[in-house]
């Protein structure tokens, strides 16, 4: 013990051991899974116990290169391009995610503002009050929503009794219930960074805007909200990325016509128990997160320095 | 005027936003007391789904192996996230950082999906090879850590930066050795930032049922794996009933939290003024 004491005392021996101990961590359950999974993406199925052969053929001594797992995403059976469940599928997926950020904006930045706006002693309690939900089951509380939304549910009794609507509609397995559950979940992802902009704000930049005429809905729209652009951008990333991928709230709140990426994937490896092509589509799918991601970064960056 | 009528609206919009935000479990709570199988019409109240849910062993067990995983999930996180988070604010220059950095926070944006499948297939693969490990608790801790080890890391990665080096100096100084000095003095400053991060990391693996469908082998089902299940085939209050009992330990246990944290910081606050006084 105190030989290894004596060892970590050292500072040029403890550095090393430090970055070693969460590196080794990393390359073993994050690098090494995705380097399988793209090594597969690149091979032919096969039925042994492992349903993929390996990409070396040692018995005849071919290499096996199969591109066809990532063709076969874009090219249908009959040969037309970008007409494949999988293309359908992502496309779905984004117009989901970006309406999910559009309604936690629209529905979170009022929401936010008046936050800020409330009596300071209360302003921790209404902050506790937006993150308390997300301790409880996320799975839980979208599981509610499966009976609120009945036909005969909570939801269409209310319309019904204000008077908006004749007869109950449908809402359970539509477009409506999906994008209901996938506000619900990710508004406070929206509210969050969103407060912690318009909180920091100085209200001496609306006054000055006051002294110089400007009315308060103009002084909100050229001051506020330009201000809170970082807020609004990290905002609707930490609602677009999740959404993007998401599997429980489609599974649950969705139909069959509102079938997103994350669930296409999870068939493609359990039902048809295709793995290479499972791992196309989750590398495919890797990029089409990543890329955006640092792109974002760099134009942050940049803001920052600028 | 204008600002008066302005906050009026604010603050209808504040209440209508809290009601979405609070319907869900307010109707659970008053649905597992219902007295019928009924969705949507209270027709009396009746114990009968706890008495159900004690009788479902399903979720009972399924409610102790996440009770498990999480707790492990925790710990593991916690540790690995503060060996990365250290890292990342102490040592700004060595080879590979940007790599190290980009990796440690990749998790958080990585779909589930992707997550689960590629951890599977490393799991397929060392079991092929080694004979070992059966997927199961193992399996479910390590991907649950991959996630909540990364959001250990940001929270704890917040404290350390704002952390004021000089009394870690001032232990050196002192002929601390730098293992002391994070022993003696680093940690236990962040004692709040670790225990959040536990929290963090703890309610991710209770609540994630997506790697958990991808990492446990038959028989392994954690909570939110029966429960999706369940959520699958309609609407059981017996789910209901299970969701109230959860919803109670959290509050329970996120009110202790903030009284803790509270006297914690009154007690300091107190020795302070003491420490002036003398």
């Amino acid at each position: 013990m105190t030989r290894l004491a004596a060892i970590l005392g050292r500072g040029w021996m403890g550095r090393p051991l430090v970055i070693a101990v969460p590196s080794v961590w990393l390359a073993l359950f994050f690098l090494a899974p995705f380097a399988i999974m793209f090594y597969i993406s690149w091979v032919d199925m096969g039925n042994d116990i492992l349903p993929f052969k390996p990409l070396w053929d040692e018995a005849s001594g071919v290499l096996r290169l199969r591109f066809d797992n990532y063709t076969s995403l874009w090219r249908s059976d009959q040969g037309h391009w970008f007409d494949t469940l999988y293309v359908d599928a992502y496309l779905r997926s984004v117009w989901y995610a970006a309406l999910s950020a559009c309604i936690c904006l629209l529905v979170g930045y009022p929401f936010a503002y008046a936050m800020t706006r409330a009596d300071a002693r209360w302003r921790p309690l209404l902050l506790l009050m937006v993150m308390l939900p997300f301790w409880t089951s996320l799975l839980l509380r979208v599981y509610a929503w499966k009976g609120l939304l009945a036909d005969q549910g909570m939801v269409n009794q209310v319309l019904l009794f204000l008077g908006l609507v004749q007869t109950a509609p449908v809402l359970l397995y539509t477009d409506v219930s999906l994008l209901v559950g996938m506000a619900y979940v990710y508004l406070p992802f929206m509210v969050l960074p969103l407060y912690a902009a318009l909180s920091k704000q100085n209200p001496q930049w609306l006054e000055a805007a006051y002294d110089l005429g400007c009315t308060p809905w103009r002084a909100f729209w050229i001051v506020t909200v330009p201000l809170s652009w970082r807020g609004i951008g990290a905002g609707m990333i930490l609602v677009f990325v999740p959404s993007l991928g998401e599997f429980v709230i489609p599974s649950l709140l969705g139909g069959p016509e509102n079938l997103m990426i994350g669930r296409v994937l999870w068939d493609e490896m359990f039902t048809a128990n295709n793995w290479p092509r499972a791992s196309a589509l989750a590398t495919v799918m890797v990029l089409a997160i990543v890329v955006p991601l640092v792109w974002y970064a760099r134009v942050a960056a940049k803001d920052d320095r600028g | 005027m204008i600002v008066a009528k302005g906050l009026w609206v604010g603050r209808a919009w504040l209440a209508l936003v809290y009601a979405f935000l609070y319907a869900p479990l307010l109707y659970m709570v008053v649905f597992s007391f219902n007295s019928t199988r009924q969705d949507a019409r209270h027709t009396g109240f009746s114990w009968r789904w706890y008495e159900a849910l004690l009788n479902d062993t399903k979720l009972v067990d399924g409610f102790w192996l996440s009770l498990q995983v999480a707790t492990l999930t925790g710990l593991l996180s916690v540790v690995v996230g503060t060996f990365a988070a250290y890292v990342l604010v102490r040592y700004r220059r060595f080879g590979g950082r940007s790599l190290f950095a980009g990796m440690a926070h990749a998790p958080l944006v990585m779909p589930e999906v992707v997550v689960g499948l590629s951890l599977l297939l490393l799991m397929v693969g060392i079991q092929t090879l080694l004979g070992w490990p059966e997927r199961g608790v193992l399996t479910i801790v390590i991907g649950h850590t991959l996630l909540g080890s990364a959001y250990a890391m940001v929270v704890i990665q917040a404290r350390l930066s704002e952390m004021d080096r000089r009394t870690e100096e001032a232990a050196m100084d002192l002929g601390a050795r730098p293992y002391q000095v994070f022993m003696l003095v680093t940690l236990p400053n962040m004692t709040q930032a670790l225990v959040a991060a536990f929290l963090l990391a703890f309610t991710l693996s209770f609540d994630d049922v997506v790697i958990a469908e991808f990492l446990s082998g038959p028989g392994v089902n954690t909570l939110p794996q029966v429960v999706f299940g369940y959520a699958r085939r309609g609407i059981n209050p017996t789910v209901f009933a299970a969701a109230t009992l959860l919803m109670l330990i959290v509050t329970t246990a996120a009110v202790a939290y903030s009284v803790w944290v509270w006297r914690r910081s009154r007690r300091r606050a107190d020795e302070a003024k003491r420490a002036l006084a003398a």
